[in-house]
């Protein structure tokens, strides 16, 4: 049973079935393992990336904000499309940084909530959580 | 108010909240491994083209859902499951079990999910919980993957139902309508229910990417994604094959764990030995999977990384096929008594 303390391990330990000595499949308490962890970390460390490379193409003037929001809330455009009820076509628009600062604060409002932040932090693409 | 209701840690959230739910009447006897294979849980499926967080889409588990409906189903236990297009009815029907003092079973989003650790947090709406009382603002929250009881605030609790994307839960909810006690009889029944259906879903599903011939498809893509997507990405991949084999719920080794401690506990309602030996098989198919794990890991954390351990990780793929095939290919042949 493996016994590395993963992410998951700080807040919860998890439940695993593993054999006893006889064979008999029991449940024990794992804190997490090694392989998995960094496995883990190979996904954040690719969703790192990814928001990085989003915010210079924001900086650049190529992209609105709304594509930092996304990559950093992890949201491909059918689930930005699903939480604000926006067309994708309206998404693709409003990624066009020209379009996306005359758009209304109702609007705006929307991509707020989607996003679970404050509508004014949209456009200077801050977050306020650790 | 808070329903009477003993919160109990499992391994995998869906199995966890039907034996939960399935406590009363079952008196004790529906446990985890019980539930998760008289709903015939294990499945390999790897769905070409589609993409989850830019990786491969590979599930170890059966499809979100199925494991409740088919347990009560083979148990012959009706069931209550509604999806709502309103928050308000949502939560409205919520008050109405606890109101009844029925604890429900809610499939939820992890995204917002407030307790769970921020890492863990990707758009994964198959989430169950179980919630089983309000104190003030509070919903009183079971979920089976803690140590222990938590809160969500009303507020919360809908933002998870209500959670978008893939697999959106619409505030289903879900119960089982009966409290007429489960017998012996009717476990024999479901446990022989369940493993036949689990072995229609691994060996004779149409298609190439699904059941045992899907992790030898997944194996031999694997052998081609060196080449294909460049060391890094293909690094990525394996990563995430990883994580749905090894994460949170899955009780290890792939769910294969599980189902082998499903097997050994069935023999106490059908006394066929052949079930303690094919236990063993999934013993030593969730152990491959482990091994071929560590060597991913290899892979990922930049230690290998010529073909030949693409080569090596794609042949424990298939090897990983051959064995659960000849597994399964054993339950089909048990003559039940």
């Amino acid at each position: 049973m493996p016994q590395d303390l993963g992410a998951l391990g700080k807040i919860t330990k998890e439940v695993c079935y593993a054999t006893d000595s006889s064979g008999k499949y029991v449940t024990e308490l794992s804190n997490g393992w090694k392989v998995k962890t960094d496995a883990l970390d190979v996904a954040w460390k690719d969703v790192e990336e990814r928001i990085a490379a989003a915010k210079a193409k924001v900086l650049r003037g190529e992209a609105s904000a709304l594509l930092f929001f996304m990559e950093y809330r992890l949201m491909d455009m059918s689930i930005l499309s699903d939480y604000t009820g926006y067309w994708k076509w309206q998404i693709k628009r409003h990624l066009k940084p020209g379009v996306f600062k005359r758009l209304s604060e109702s609007k705006l409002q929307k991509y707020a909530e989607a996003f679970n932040v404050k509508a004014e932090d949209l456009k200077t693409m801050t977050v306020h959580e650790a | 108010m808070k329903l009477d209701f003993e919160h109990r840690q499992s391994a995998h959230c869906e199995s966890g909240v039907t034996s939960s739910l399935l406590r009363e009447i079952s008196e004790y006897k529906i446990t985890e491994p019980l539930a998760f294979g008289i709903g015939a849980g294990l499945f390999f499926c790897h769905i070409p083209l589609i993409k989850i967080n830019n990786g491969p889409a590979i599930a170890f588990r059966t499809f979100p859902g199925l494991i409740f409906k088919r347990t009560c189903n083979a148990l012959g236990v009706p069931v209550v499951r509604k999806k709502f297009s309103s928050k308000e009815k949502a939560e409205a029907f919520l008050q109405q079990c606890l109101d009844e003092g029925k604890p429900a079973g809610c499939q939820v989003g992890v995204y917002y999910l407030s307790y769970f650790p921020k890492e863990y947090r990707f758009h994964f709406n198959a989430h169950n919980l179980i919630v089983f009382g309000k104190e003030n603002d509070n919903y009183l929250i079971s979920d089976p993957v803690m140590e222990t009881t938590t809160t969500l605030t009303s507020y919360e609790l809908e933002r998870v139902r209500f959670a978008k994307g893939a697999l959106a839960p619409k505030g289903q909810i879900y119960y089982p309508d009966s409290t007429a006690k489960i017998t012996d009889e009717q476990m024999r029944r479901a446990i022989i229910k369940g493993i036949k259906n689990n072995v229609n879903q691994m060996l004779r599903i149409p298609g190439n990417f699904a059941g045992v011939k899907g992790i030898k498809y997944t194996g031999e893509k694997i052998k081609k994604w060196r080449d294909k997507l460049g060391l890094q990405k293909a690094g990525s991949y394996l990563a995430q094959l990883v994580r749905m084999q090894e994460e949170i719920g899955t009780g290890g080794g792939g769910f294969r764990y599980i189902y082998a401690a499903f097997l050994q506990e069935a023999h106490a309602y059908v006394q066929q030995d052949e079930l303690l030996e094919i236990s063993n098989i999934f013993t030593q198919a969730g152990d491959l999977w482990r091994t071929a794990a560590v060597h991913a890991a290899g892979i990922y954390k930049g230690r290998l990384g010529s073909q030949e351990d693409f080569n090596q990780m794609g042949d424990y793929l298939a090897e990983i096929a051959e064995l659960e095939k000849s597994a399964f290919n054993a339950l089909k042949n048990i003559k039940w008594k």
